[in-house]
């Protein structure tokens, strides 16, 4: 067996290349999310890192809303293609016209010196 | 079904203190205090305490610092981190361990000065780097995820999640002990200032002092010492994740598990229940666990708690105290949820009393709708 895996590490060392990565099960076939060292529901270990294709929908969506003049700004659940879902931030429409149900897609930025995934609406 | 012991056990004695502010009380003092006065009720003192569960919000080995703190050697101590769930979690592993005769007179004890000292929710929690990079508002933003989801699943308005703020204020005015007195309308709340959409500050739960104290005994000598105990006749705990974005379904919570475990022990269903106790954080708490407890079906929370409904003169009375929502939110509301679950149960509830009350049910939840659980009181003509 290789060295066991180093989940939150390898995850954040994607994630500066530019790429969201997802551990799958290879027993279930599943992907999870966020990327953990044994399978959530059923303890397996044969875990292998896959790419997400930054496809996904909006599951619900909540804008916070700071002390004026700044601006609120969204929160949203994400229902990734590859089943799991991950909270992120829709960019490039108005906080109060992220929807449910909305299509999106990942784009990589750079955001308090770390890399951070957020949304675009297809 | 669980070997639960039913009526095996019960509380004989509930007390709060420094409800609202209590302005130069360190968290201990006021979990003591409640502690001392829940005893008193029981004829009881600290020196007969053999069980102390306890769980101040920044002492994580607190059961051992309480022990110290009123000079005794108990056979027990509990630190359950569940959030606010953990009072009905600590009244669940009390009752087994009374039932073993591992301990005689357990005591469970909470206090939190957090308005007085900070004016803020203190919640230490672990976890959640990869939410936290996204600047969620928690615990307000993962509950208005849940509200709007639940908008858009089943239709529900801000205006139904509202009618739950609307019911607790007219039940706060029932009760001195209340935090917030004051008249409340349906614009107040709709047009308070919004936190995280779709809940505004009149959707959330208050920042208040206070602290709340039980005392558990066999159901023998519970006879003995107490006119009317409190038995115990089921309490049961679910989980399902800690943070919003592990919750598998934002409109279903595990208090589905906990409520039908803890009706199984106690042999009853939701329409035999008088009155209840539901933890409401956020106003969407309510609506979630009215449906997940069996009171309506699932989505028709919204339609439910109209027209008055869980309001005094309703037909459900829900959260007679005035709730989290404006009676008092002292970090954990679980206590206070059950001591008006028990109260109602021995017939204290003074002006918001409600009559001829055999069977209520507490249910008390922790984290981001992470942790459930359930306790149901009955009156002897129950056990």
């Amino acid at each position: 067996m290789s060295n066991p895996i180093q989940a939150e590490k390898e995850y954040h060392k994607y994630l500066e290349q530019g790429r969201l990565m997802l551990l799958r099960d290879n027993e279930s076939g599943k992907c999870m999310f966020y990327p953990r060292v044994v399978a959530p529901g059923t303890g397996s270990t044969d875990l292998e890192w896959v790419e997400a294709s930054g496809k996904g929908t909006v599951y619900s969506v909540t804008t916070v809303r700071q002390r004026p003049p700044s601006p609120g700004y969204n929160v949203s659940l994400i229902d990734l293609e590859e089943g799991p879902r991950m909270m992120a931030r829709v960019e490039g429409l108005a906080p109060d016209d992220v929807k449910i149900g909305q299509k999106v897609t990942a784009r990589f930025i750079q955001e308090d010196d770390a890399a951070l995934v957020v949304f675009d609406p297809v | 079904m669980d070997n639960f012991p039913r009526a095996k056990t019960a509380v004989v004695g509930a007390a709060t203190f420094g409800i609202g502010e209590a302005h130069g009380y360190s968290s201990m003092e006021m979990a003591a205090h409640a502690g001392v006065e829940a005893l008193k009720m029981a004829g009881l003192r600290t020196s007969d305490v053999d069980a102390l569960f306890i769980c101040l919000p920044f002492d994580a080995m607190s059961g051992i610092s309480l022990a110290e703190y009123y000079g005794i050697h108990p056979k027990l101590t509990d630190n359950n981190r569940t959030g606010g769930s953990s009072s009905v979690s600590q009244m669940e592993h009390a009752a087994l361990a009374l039932e073993a005769g591992m301990c005689d007179v357990a005591l469970i004890t909470y206090g939190s000065n957090q308005r007085s000292a900070t004016g803020k929710l203190q919640t230490p929690v672990g976890l959640g780097g990869v939410e936290s990079v996204y600047k969620p508002r928690n615990p307000v933003s993962s509950y208005a995820l849940a509200a709007h989801r639940h908008m858009h699943e089943f239709g529900t308005t801000r205006e139904q999640l509202a009618q739950v703020a609307l019911s607790a204020r007219q039940w706060a005015k029932l009760n001195p002990e209340a935090f917030e007195q004051g008249n409340l309308t349906l614009d107040d709340v709709l047009n308070s200032r919004m936190v995280s959409d779709p809940l505004t500050v009149r959707d959330c739960c208050l920042i208040t002092d206070g602290a709340g104290a039980m005392v558990m005994t066999r159901a023998d000598k519970a006879r003995d010492i107490c006119k009317n105990p409190a038995y115990l006749l089921g309490a049961a705990a679910a989980t399902t994740h800690m943070s919003i974005s592990s919750m598998p379904d934002l409109t279903r919570t595990a208090a589905i598990e906990s409520g039908a475990r803890a009706y199984a022990q106690a042999g009853v269903g939701a329409a035999d229940i008088d009155v209840l106790s539901l933890y409401d954080a956020f106003t969407i708490n309510v609506l979630l666990f009215l449906e997940d407890l069996g009171f309506c079906a699932k989505g028709e929370g919204g339609a439910f708690v109209s027209d008055g409904r869980i309001a005094p003169g309703g037909q459900l009375p829900v959260n007679t105290n005035g709730g989290g929502l404006s009676c008092c939110h002292p970090g954990q509301y679980g206590m206070f949820a059950n001591i008006e679950a028990i109260r109602q149960v021995m017939g204290l509830a003074d002006k918001r009393q409600i009559n001829d009350v055999n069977l209520a049910l507490a249910h008390t939840n922790g984290g981001n709708l992470s942790s459930q659980a359930t306790a149901i009181f009955g009156s002897s003509s129950t056990v």
